[in-house]
């Protein structure tokens, strides 16, 4: 075990957080990952109010969204939500690289 | 050295002193569900809560896994909180009495100890608490509705201690205490209240960089219990063991400082002594039996048998060093048990006290005696027998039924 790493007597109490979880990828947990169809979506942001992972974010220099893959977890909430059917959950492959 | 205080005494049964104590402790939040024998302590605070008399959060949970998640939720916001349960509901707790003490929440509990079914059971015995041993919660045991007053006043300023942190659950026998009615001398609220003090917060290091007091607050925000791995998860108990470690010094100082506050104490807080230290044969037990058990040892005694009773208060810490002295010059012994553990050798009581006695130069014969399970009484003339058959066994130097059951129709 690498020494680097606490002891009982130096951990926090209750494993109190001592660093953000900012650092904790957890996006490769996905299956299905979010496509969104550009014309079918109207900005509206309700995908963006339910993501329950933060990971639908507003850019407003481009005035748009985009998906954070490093968080989004592919649970798919955002495809059922979204009023103009503008999301669709697809397998990686079927539509490598084009996430956003 | 504080001065003796004014007190009261006024007629109330066990689950009655129990929500005076919690009362006078001045606590922030109460999520209970009621279950008989434990009805009368959320019914009392809830009569409390109505008339204006505390200023408490009462909240009424669907469950008493909702009750135990919600108080250990407050205890996490820095509230004084306090629950009380028993049986099939101290059951439905289980998971979350792990949480609570692995979120270090000194949550106090009364548990109104009761049998578990099947066969339903609404009656006495200590099945319900004793499941709960390794869930990580202080236990003390009472042995009368006096001691129940006392203790939950105890109970937070043991659990509440920075250097402990813990949840404690004090356990009073099902209607052997909790529905009898006795003559209990109470301190004044000021008193009780100056007493258990303000809840004291250890500080914690945020992932902000920050150290503030160990308590959910939105200016300070942190993460209490989350996700420790197999490269941390064993860490984080081990300091809980240093917490309950912590809580058998905490125990002895605060029933020391409450007796000058009272004038009355419970052995040194850990174990509960009645003519052990001259005798040849005693009893260990747990709870109100050992107030009968007192009243034969008077008698043995006048008798010139050098008879004794222990009575183990607290449970969990377990006082091994406050055992072994006090039993060192017994030859034999008998712990009685008020809970089965099916397929073992014998009750939880009895394999704790004879490892605990297994490394003593010399330690008493033990036996174990399983008793009183679903409120079946045990009177006098029972008790009696256990201590002949202790004098027979010295006689005869052997022992040839080492797990017994006391009162069972054979």
């Amino acid at each position: 075990m690498s020494s680097k790493e606490k002891s009982w007597k130096e951990v926090s109490i209750a494993a109190v957080c001592s660093k953000s979880s900012i650092g904790f990828l957890t996006g490769d947990w996905k299956t299905y990952f979010p496509v969104r169809d550009i014309e079918k979506c109207t900005r509206c942001l309700t995908c963006v109010m339910f993501c329950p992972e933060g990971a639908i974010k507003w850019r407003p220099e481009a005035s748009d969204i985009w998906f954070d893959f490093s968080f989004c977890k592919g649970c798919g909430i955002c495809a059922n939500e979204c009023p103009t059917k503008a999301i669709t959950m697809k397998l990686p492959r079927q539509d490598e690289g084009k996430g956003q | 050295m504080k001065e003796q205080q004014k007190q009261e005494t006024i007629p109330l049964n066990g689950d009655e002193a129990v929500a005076l104590a919690a009362k006078q402790c001045d606590v922030d939040v109460v999520a209970a569900y009621p279950i008989t024998p434990q009805t009368i302590i959320v019914e009392k605070f809830s009569e409390y809560v109505a008339n204006g008399e505390v200023q408490t959060e009462f909240m009424c949970t669907e469950s008493e896994h909702s009750a135990m998640t919600a108080c250990l939720a407050a205890a996490a916001t820095g509230a004084r909180t306090f629950t009380a349960s028993a049986s099939a509901g101290l059951a439905l707790m289980h998971e979350m009495l792990f949480v609570t003490s692995g979120f270090r929440a000194p949550v106090v509990m009364a548990v109104a100890n009761r049998a578990l079914s099947a066969p339903l059971n609404i009656h006495g015995d200590q099945s319900d608490s004793m499941a709960e041993r390794d869930s990580g919660w202080i236990q003390l045991y009472v042995e009368n509705a006096q001691e129940a007053y006392d203790s939950i006043i105890q109970a937070f300023k043991i659990g509440e201690d920075t250097g402990v942190s813990l949840p404690v659950i004090v356990g009073l026998d099902g209607f052997t205490i909790s529905h009898t009615l006795e003559n209990v001398t109470v301190l004044g609220d000021e008193a009780v209240k100056q007493f258990v003090g303000e809840r004291q917060l250890p500080n914690v290091l945020t992932h902000e960089g920050k150290t503030v007091p160990f308590k959910l607050d939105p200016d300070n925000p942190m993460t209490m219990g989350p996700n420790a791995l197999p490269n941390y998860y064993f860490e984080f108990k081990r300091q809980q063991e240093e917490g309950m470690r912590n809580a058998m010094k905490k125990i002895q100082e605060v029933n020391a400082e409450y007796a000058m506050l009272s004038g009355r104490s419970y052995g040194d807080g850990l174990v509960d002594k009645y003519n052990i230290d001259d005798a040849e044969i005693a009893i260990v037990v747990i709870g109100s039996t050992a107030g009968t058990l007192k009243v034969i040892v008077d008698q043995l005694r006048q008798e010139g048998v050098k008879a004794g009773v222990l009575r183990l208060r607290t449970f969990r810490p377990f006082p091994v060093e406050q055992l072994r002295n006090a039993l060192k010059s017994v030859k034999t012994v008998a712990v009685m048990d008020k809970a089965m553990s099916f397929g073992g050798f014998g009750g939880a009581l009895f394999n704790e006290i004879r490892n605990a006695l297994y490394d003593a130069k010399e330690h008493p014969t033990i036996i174990n005696y399983i008793f009183g399970l679903g409120g079946r009484d045990t009177n006098p003339r029972e008790l009696r027998k256990i201590y002949d058959d202790l004098m027979q066994i010295n006689k005869i130097g052997k022992v040839e039924t080492p797990v017994r059951f006391l009162g069972l129709r054979e």
